[in-house]
């Protein structure tokens, strides 16, 4: 997994609410087998016609947003299945965080396991970048890890919040299986003792 | 982090909780034991892959539970070939890991093969007190049966496969009442979607819900999966309900279901599985029984529910961000606000889903269809969720009335629900669906997707447009 430190980009107004992650990577995109490749089939839907051209009102259709590395979303970002394509189809595009007031839990989680910081900030918060979002590259967005602020172009600070151990992970682009293993001990006792509490599950 | 008091007043979800922790972090992180496993053809071949590029195996074998559900066709002749390539390949690819790393395996050639949701239950794999876990946000339905289910991302299916354990952090406790009765022709669908309307999609964001009350309690247990298969549609990590002798009625005799003295030592077990007197929730929604109505969805978020007798609402209704999307949403959908819900023409009618294709869904609706067509120009399709159901319906003459009714009797999957395989709507096309999304295009491209239950279902197919089921009961009386 790539770390994530700090990242000055551009980033793209999506204000719509409830953006669902068949939205972000529809359902005949699912079908690979693979992790990569999925970036062109980002939004396929709002992004092409059904014969395959750009929509030109489309935000990551236009010159401005192009180069995108930030989204800045409507309430409930993510929300829908399980899909692991949705991070993987916004990372292969070259987004590497999400910021809006609010996340679907298991989106959340996905965009850890890959790179991808999504941030949660009040209304205000995320208003205020919404501005600068539609100024494309006039107006970058500055996103911290290490110190968990968001700066908008006009130099405003915006704390966020994350979980520690999930910070850590991004921080240094560590492999949580890896650390899990670290604890086979542990799992080997619990599974020991379950056997004897509750044979059978 | 201290340890739990065992004394204090705990909630269902804080017993499976503690009951599952393998080691706490200092900063709250948990790993969490998994019981079960559940696996499918979409979200696992890169978990397998990882697997095999870094030489590890599958932990507990015998704690997974392969079977392919999402992209496989429910028409004739999928045991032999796929027309799709990606979609064989997929399956293939299940095929090939699900042999080769010795998980439980059901194969689209094994009768018992259906949508994983409802093979879990069936096969008796899901028990009380468990935690299961799938690549498949629906996992939650296995939260009926008072086990802490919920749906994991591809990397998450890796680290399980690999560790039987999990990294969490504790949601908060929400209570979600239905006191009383429900009101004839009111369904558990109408119960979860109700739900989801009062408290929006994000409404449940952060939290476990524990659905309870007289009239979750009156449900049987399938009533019960299709209210908790909805839970993440209000938002919530899982939804569970605390498991009674309906409960154990459900699993006794299961294939996979303990036998004699481990049943025993089970039955007493599960009994302690209930919210104490005084346990805490963080938030508590109470919704009275007799005041859920029918309810349809006619936008695409499945939070746009409203009562069959409503109308289109104007987006000018909503506030904030959802006045562009609720004017999205009725141009997607071709509704002119203000119309009237029953005005709602319908071309296709989808009977199916790990939401309602089940035995009882089934029954209900072909309760409505008996001796009843389609209406003219309408398309009917009814997807069993698993081969034994299908097997059920046919024993028990179902499939013929659907058959009778004009509707095409199909192999079970999860089929036009996400429209992974050939089953999906044409652009424009408008489908009255017992599935549990209303996505933009979730059907197949530019499709329009009305939920709703099982009963009503079946009575649009009969009108050709959204229909309140009790004029169709008042009718049949």
């Amino acid at each position: 997994m790539d770390k994530f430190t700090t990242i000055t980009g551009i980033a793209a107004p999506m204000p719509l609410v409830n953006i669902d992650t068949d939205m972000i990577i529809p359902k005949q995109f699912l079908k690979t087998i693979k992790r990569s490749g999925l970036g062109v089939n980002l939004f396929d839907e709002m992004r092409y016609t059904p014969d395959g051209k750009e929509i030109p009102d489309f935000v990551l259709n236009q010159p401005a947003w192009r180069e995108s590395q930030i989204i800045v979303a409507g309430d409930n970002f993510g929300c829908g299945s399980s899909r692991e394509h949705a991070p993987w189809a916004l990372l292969d595009f070259g987004i590497r965080s999400v910021i809006s007031t609010s996340f679907a839990d298991i989106f959340y989680n996905n965009c850890f396991k890959n790179g991808i910081l999504p941030i949660v900030l009040p209304q205000e918060a995320v208003d205020h970048l919404m501005d600068d979002a539609r100024k494309g590259a006039n107006a970058r967005i500055t996103v911290d890890l290490e110190n968990q602020t968001v700066t908008a172009a006009d130099g405003t600070a915006f704390a966020f919040e994350v979980d520690a151990f999930k910070k850590h992970c991004l921080l240094n682009g560590l492999d949580d299986i890896g650390l899990t293993m670290e604890k086979v001990s542990a799992i080997d006792a619990f599974e020991k003792q379950n056997a004897a509490a509750r044979p059978w599950a | 982090m201290t340890a739990p008091n065992p004394a204090a007043p705990r909630t269902l979800y804080d017993k499976i909780w503690d009951d599952h922790v393998v080691d706490t972090s200092d900063d709250g992180t948990c790993l969490l034991y998994i019981d079960r496993h559940l696996v499918h053809e979409v979200t696992s071949p890169q978990a397998f892959e990882g697997l095999r590029m870094s030489g590890r195996k599958v932990r507990a074998p015998e704690k997974t539970i392969a079977v392919p559900d999402h992209n496989v066709p429910t028409t004739e002749g999928r045991e032999t070939h796929i027309d799709n390539e990606e979609s064989r390949i997929q399956v293939n690819a299940l095929d090939k890991n699900a042999r080769e790393f010795g998980v439980v395996y059901y194969p689209v050639t094994d009768v018992r093969q259906g949508i994983v949701h409802i093979v879990g239950p069936e096969q008796g794999w899901t028990l009380p007190g468990m935690t299961v876990v799938c690549g498949d946000s629906h996992t939650a339905t296995h939260g009926a049966f008072g086990s802490l289910a919920h749906g994991i991302g591809t990397s998450e299916v890796e680290h399980v496969l690999a560790t039987q354990t999990l990294i969490q952090k504790k949601s908060k406790n929400m209570k979600v009442e239905i006191t009383g009765k429900l009101l004839p022709g009111v369904t558990a669908k109408d119960i979860t979607l109700a739900v989801i309307g009062e408290a929006g999609t994000a409404g449940g964001t952060g939290y476990v819900i524990e659905y309870c009350g007289e009239a979750i309690r009156d449900l049987s247990m399938e009533g019960r999966m299709t209210v908790c298969n909805m839970a993440i549609e209000g938002g919530a990590r899982a939804g569970l309900i605390a498991p009674d002798e309906k409960t154990f009625a459900y699993c006794m005799g299961r294939p996979h279901a303990p036998k004699g003295a481990k049943w025993e030592a089970a039955v007493a077990y599960w009994k302690t599985l209930f919210t104490d007197e005084g346990a805490h929730f963080d938030k508590v929604i109470t919704i009275k029984g007799e005041d859920i109505a029918p309810v349809v969805t006619w936008g695409t978020s499945p939070e746009d529910v409203l009562p069959i007798s409503a109308t289109v609402p104007f987006a000018t209704d909503f506030q904030g961000g959802k006045v562009e999307a609720a004017q999205r949403s009725i141009d997607y959908m071709g509704l002119t606000p203000g119309m009237k819900l029953t005005d709602v023409k319908v071309d296709a009618v989808f009977i199916g889903s790990c939401t309602n294709g089940r035995i009882e869904d089934l029954r209900a609706a072909a309760a409505i269809l008996k001796g009843k067509k389609l209406a003219p120009g309408v398309r009917g399709m009814v997807v069993p969720g698993s081969g034994l159901v299908r097997l059920q319906a046919e024993e028990e003459g179902l499939a013929q009335i659907f058959t009778d009714a004009g509707f095409e009797w199909r192999l079970a999957g999860c089929s036009m629900c996400l429209g992974m395989n050939p089953d999906q709507l044409a652009p424009g096309e408008r489908c009255a669906a017992t599935s549990n999304r209303n996505f933009e295009g979730r059907m197949g491209r530019g499709g329009r997707t009305h939920l709703m239950s099982p009963v009503m279902a079946a009575a649009a197919a009969i009108t050709g447009h959204l229909t309140d089921i009790r004029d169709i009961m008042a009718e049949t009386v």
